[in-house]
This record gives structure tokens, sequence and C-alpha cells, in this order.
């Protein structure tokens, strides 16, 4: 035998009147299964469980939670990375309302999503073919682009917990910076007169929960950083 | 954009470099300070007062307060509105810090060129 304890955070708001910590025992067969296995085992023991899933390998992003308290998505995360003492501990990602389960309300965070306008703007004429970029200018998108929006690093951060509707937070910034940096935008004016006040950049203080825990290794610390100097050199 | 009108200059890029030049300012007196200090263990009141007496040595220490008085300001303004929720409670506490910061310079000024 080799279970595993689970410890689960339930809430159903339409029955219970408070969020409660569930126990399971799960048989995971000595394999170190991804913890999104065992979400899987423990709703065939319960089947009033919820949780978001989808495409089960690291791309979608729907799986974002608290595992042992750290952020992270629970398809890509064995076992043997955060189980203790033979001990898991589940919980919704931190911050953000909870639905039902481990499913939250990420409203907020695609508000401030959109806030940082998320396409590319050009108000050049187009060209006949397509907008052309050499190879060091698309170089400097590396490491922003790939961000899946599953929200580990925002619901890490502390300064987006108490300030969700001003702070635009760590994701929403890293995506900000992917298009300041894009040499194709030449809305890069605007964009930093919307960012300039003290909350929606400046409220980071650089504690890098945010980079601690991006499951696809990005930093949005530095790309946050980036966008003070270029905020501090259009100023000054 | 988000509008602030209790910070200290209602501009998050000017709030910021000015939370890193006073921070620059005050780790240069407090670096003077304990090294002062050191090099005299047997400081008494004539000498004291004697190194407040130089005029470069007021301009420094004024700057240094002002710069404390900034800092202070950008940093506790950055903490009511993290965790006081309760707009009264937060104005409150901002005035509040807001006329202590005040009250302290003022003081401070005084204390130097005063006499």
């Amino acid at each position: 035998m080799s279970n595993l304890q689970v410890s689960i955070y339930r809430y159903n708001p339409e029955t219970d009147a408070a969020p409660y910590m569930q126990e399971f025992q799960v048989d995971t067969k000595g394999r170190d299964v991804m913890v999104l296995d065992v979400l899987h085992l423990m709703k065939e023991q319960d089947s009033s469980l919820a949780f978001r899933r989808s495409c089960r390998e690291g791309v979608c992003g729907s799986d974002g939670m608290n595992m042992n308290g750290r952020n992270g998505l629970g398809c890509i995360t064995p076992l043997s990375e955060v189980v203790k003492n033979g001990k898991l501990v589940l919980r919704p990602l931190p911050g953000l309302p909870v639905i039902r389960d481990l499913v939250v309300d990420m409203a907020m965070f695609y508000k401030q999503y959109e806030r940082i306008q998320p396409y590319l703007q050009n108000d050049e004429p187009e060209p006949a073919i397509e907008r052309l970029q050499s190879p060091e200018d698309r170089e400097k998108l590396d490491g922003l682009y790939e961000c899946i929006l599953c929200a580990c690093c925002s619901t890490a951060c502390p300064s987006f917990w108490w300030n969700p509707d001003k702070f635009v937070g760590p994701a929403g910034l890293l995506q900000s910076y992917r298009f300041l940096a894009d040499t194709r935008d030449t809305a890069t004016r605007e964009r930093l007169s919307d960012l300039q006040d003290p909350f929606s950049v400046f409220r980071c203080r650089g504690i890098m929960n945010c980079v601690a825990f991006c499951p696809k290794g990005l930093n949005p610390t530095r790309a946050i950083g980036k966008i003070r100097e270029m905020l501090l050199a259009d100023a000054t | 954009m988000v509008t602030s009108i209790t910070s200290f200059s209602r501009n998050g890029v000017s709030d910021w470099l000015m939370q890193r030049v006073s921070a620059a300012v005050l780790a240069v007196y407090t670096v003077f300070m304990v090294a002062y200090l050191l090099f005299h263990p047997d400081l008494d009141y004539y000498t004291w007062s004697g190194l407040f007496e130089h005029t470069w040595m007021r301009i420094f220490s004024l700057l240094a307060f002002i710069s404390l008085a900034a800092h202070a300001w950008v940093g506790l303004w950055t903490v009511t509105t993290d965790y006081l929720k309760s707009t009264y409670q937060r104005v409150g506490a901002q005035m509040l810090i807001i006329l202590v910061i005040f009250v302290y310079l003022v003081w401070g000024i005084q204390l130097l060129w005063g006499a």
C-alpha cells in the first residue's frame, strides 16, 4: 500500500456556511504521479469535488492551484516535488474569490490583463504582406510571450492580494512589457502614460514570489524592472 | 491609470525616484554619523555642537531630514493603501502621518538653525 494523505479545501456556497478541509486517503500504487492525477483519483471517491483542468500538460493553464503552500500547475507537478511527510494540502489559488472548491473567479485577473491592451497597435500604413522584424528584435520577446495566464504568479503576490483592482500584477505587467518591447508596436507612449501612477507598476515591491512560482520559468520581476526603466527614461 | 491624491507626488515614477534618491542620502548620512561617533569615543557637548556649527553640516543634516520626511511619506502611504481598507481609517492615518512628518521636519529645522 502506498497511501497518500490529502487534505483539500472544500467550499460550495450553495450548501456550505463556511469553507472546510476534507481528508482523503489516495492509493497512488507507489508511482510518482502528478497532482492532477491524484485529483482524478479523489474525484472517483467523491464526485462532488470541483476543479478546472483541460490539456493536462502545462499548456492551457487551467489547473493553477496551491499545493502544500506553493502555487503551480497540478498537471505538471509530480508528487515528489511537493509532498512533505506523506501529506498533501491542496487549496485554491490565494487571493481570488472561490466559486467552488478549487475553482476561483478570475475576473479581476483578466480585467487587469485587458487593461494593458494585450494586442499589437500600429498606426503606420499596413505593408503589402507583413510587418517584418529582425531576428534580434524578435529575440526581445523571448521570455515574455510564453505566458499562459495561469495566474500562479499574480495570486502569489501580496501586492496583488491587497490591491487587485489597482495593481496590474506580475502576469499583466509581463504582457505589458511584451508589447512595450515589440518593435512593431507604436503605442509605447500611450501604454507608458497609463502605467505611471503609484499603483499600476510601482506597487511591485520586488519580493519575486512571481519568479519563484511561475510554472513556465518566466521572470515578471525583470519585466517590471524594464518597464520602470522605460517610465524613468520617458519622464526625465 | 489609477488616480491617487494623497501620495507624495501623485505620480508613481516620481515617488519611486524620490524613494531611491532619499534612501541613498540617508545611507550616506548614516555612514557619516556612525563613522563620526566611532572616531570620537569621548564625545562631549562642545565637540558635538561644534560639528553642527558648520554650514555644510547643517545643509547635510537638513538634506537628510527632508529625505527622511519624503521617504517616510512615500513608504507609509504605501503601507496605508495596502492594509487600511476603510476609507475613513486610511485617510485619517494618512493625514496623521503627514502631520507628524511636518512637525518633525519643522522641529528639525529649528534644532539646526534655531540657536
